[in-house]
């Protein structure tokens, strides 16, 4: 367990690593959109295209990526199977005869579902969690979200508990597997056992956690307590977000892109769905 | 005394996170002996790859490479390995394949458990594992899980107590209303009373005052001479280990450096200071003494025993032993 970075935040050096973390929340909204938009089979291509294009930008190692889409297999494979089955249109592929019927189309349906939530997903993953570190986005939400202090909503107070939040989660993971080691080095075996004895094996466990992680949280407020920390009004801020040319750019572009697709839908060239 | 191996590490490597972008060697090709019936001690820096060892003695963590031996049994032995040889040993040899496959499984398996018991492991500030309701059940919480009749947990619970020092009326409080330095002996109680033939002891005086520092490292070499068992002790403290310990091994950036006798070890001054280790002040001033024509013993580890021989020599010539410096 020890070393996993929570969250999936790859390290590199890439031009979507150093966007501004607003911006590049903006561009994944858009983007996600744009998939929404696309209705025929050119779309598609270029939609493909566009994602390749973003993977190679990224630098994040396809296998990475690809890992993302596990849990969603079964979702994926039992959709399209209705898509497949249940869709009905014009070009039957099986002789008229069968009970069960597929269409050209049901296919065709499949397989842009498929792209579709497969790119959503990838473009979430390049944009947000494998290139923003979850503080930035924390951050970048709190800036996003600022107009609302207006109406009293507390962004500031909501943004900083997510990161804190954020911050003890690896903490807990480390402090977990420390405790459970103490207590396997005593001869705790949380491996056998029905269902009540493995849990009740955990009680060594969790008492601890407890009451560590209550120590720790008093300690931070102490420490925030004795930096003055008063809430969000009139703090400055360590990393000063700024928008950057190439991140206008950026949001300019995967606009233009969701314009073409627009009319790249018109022209309603391969199937339409 | 004849030496004998307790515990020996073969060719070890360990990595943490392999195969993520954050990998990270934690031990290198570390080939140790650690001897029986004697105190070792192992130093090196924060990230040396210390702590990970020791999660290896008492199969926490299994070796990614290399063979961690106890009395002469592989600790990380899986089935192919042994089968066919222990297949021909007499317990096994009237059963069926399949039985002595399962007898055999078996046998791995508890040996296995019985590992944690056997070798004692007190964890880094081990004072964060008590939970327990009262004192007494928590220093009992190991002796349960070996199974012990409620007779012998009752005396080995007791006997754990006093050893460290822990009050009787300690022992129904809760654990949570102790002190850091009472939680620290209750912890250091729950693994005595196990009774392990290796006690592992990773920083056991990291943030206690030099008083208790003193005190508990007194109390693990009584402990150690009383029972005859192993004991290892993790520090980076070379004060502490040149007071306490008979065999020293050193490491630095995942690798061990140094091994042996503390003697042997501590007349390593360069390769020490090269990794950015000292030796102990003490056995410093001793040195330079020396090199200034005071006829004192080249090994000197305590402050103690400096001064004891300093005074002897004082006694005979009558006058200060600095070769005439003031």
């Amino acid at each position: 367990m020890k070393n996993i970075a929570f969250g999936q935040y790859y390290p590199a050096d890439s031009v979507i690593h150093r966007m501004d973390p607003r911006a590049k929340l903006i561009v994944a909204v858009l983007y996600i959109v744009c998939t929404f938009l696309c209705t025929n089979a050119l779309c598609f291509a270029v939609l493909v295209l566009s994602a390749v294009v973003l993977t190679l930008l990224s630098k994040i190692p396809l296998r990475l990526l690809l890992r993302t889409l596990r849990p969603l297999i079964f979702i994926l494979a039992f959709t399209s199977l209705i898509n497949i089955f249940f869709t009905k249109g014009e070009h039957l592929l099986t002789p008229e005869s069968w009970v069960v019927k597929i269409y050209l189309e049901g296919i065709w349906n499949a397989l842009f579902m498929i792209l579709r939530i497969t790119i959503l997903l990838a473009a979430t993953g390049i944009f947000l969690s494998f290139t923003t570190t979850p503080i930035a986005l924390t951050d970048a939400l709190e800036q996003l979200f600022s107009p609302l202090k207006k109406i009293r909503v507390p962004v500031h107070e909501v943004a900083m508990m997510t990161s804190i939040a954020l911050r003890f989660i690896p903490l807990l993971t480390e402090e977990t597997e420390k405790i459970m080691n103490a207590q396997k080095a005593r001869g705790a075996d949380f491996q056998s056992g029905g269902l009540i004895k493995r849990a009740k094996a955990l009680l060594p466990v969790f008492i601890p956690l407890l009451s560590s992680a209550m120590k720790r949280a008093d300690e931070l407020a102490n420490a925030m307590d004795c930096r003055c920390y008063h809430g969000g009004e009139g703090r400055t801020r360590l990393k000063v977000l700024h928008f950057r040319a190439s991140d206008v750019a950026a949001m300019v572009l995967v606009v233009a892109f969701g314009v073409g697709i627009f009319f790249l839908n018109r022209l309603g060239i391969g199937y339409t769905m | 005394m004849e030496r004998r191996d307790k515990i020996v590490l073969e060719h070890v490597s360990f990595v943490y996170g392999a195969g993520t972008p954050f990998e990270q060697k934690a031990l290198d090709d570390v080939s140790l002996r650690i001897s029986a019936n004697c105190i070792t001690g192992v130093i090196g820096h924060t990230g040396s790859g210390k702590s990970t060892m020791m999660n290896l003695l008492n199969g926490l963590a299994k070796p990614a490479e290399g063979k961690v031996y106890l009395d002469g049994y592989d600790i990380n032995t899986v089935l192919s390995d042994v089968l066919e040889e222990w297949r021909t040993r007499p317990e096994y040899a009237s059963l069926s394949a399949r039985a002595a496959k399962k007898a055999i499984k078996a046998e791995i398996a508890r040996r296995q458990r019985e590992l944690c018991f056997r070798v004692g492991l007190v964890m880094q500030y081990p004072e964060y594992q008590l939970f327990e309701e009262s004192v007494y059940q928590d220093i009992a919480y190991g002796p349960k899980n070996m199974g012990l009749s409620p007779q012998e947990i009752d005396s080995r619970v007791r006997e754990a107590a006093a050893f460290t020092g822990v009050e009787a009326d300690w022992l129904n409080r809760s654990p949570f209303d102790l002190s850091g330095g009472q939680k620290r002996r209750v912890a250091i109680a729950g693994v005595m009373a196990m009774k392990p033939e290796v006690l592992v002891l990773d920083e056991p005086a990291a943030g206690l005052d030099p008083h208790g520092r003193t005190q508990l490292f007194e109390k693990i070499c009584a402990y150690q001479k009383q029972t005859a068992s192993a004991v290892i002790i993790v520090s980076h403290s070379m004060e502490d280990m040149a007071q306490y310990c008979d065999e020293v091994a050193v490491l630095s950036g995942a690798r061990l450096i140094l091994q042996g006798s503390r003697e042997e070890v501590f007349s390593h001054t360069d390769l020490l200071e090269q990794v950015g280790l000292d030796i102990p002040q003490i056995t410093q001033l001793v040195r330079l003494l020396r090199a200034r024509g005071v006829e004192l013993p080249e090994n000197i580890y305590t402050v103690d025993r400096a001064v004891e021989l300093l005074r002897e020599r004082f006694a005979e010539t009558g006058r200060c032993p600095a070769g005439g410096a003031k």
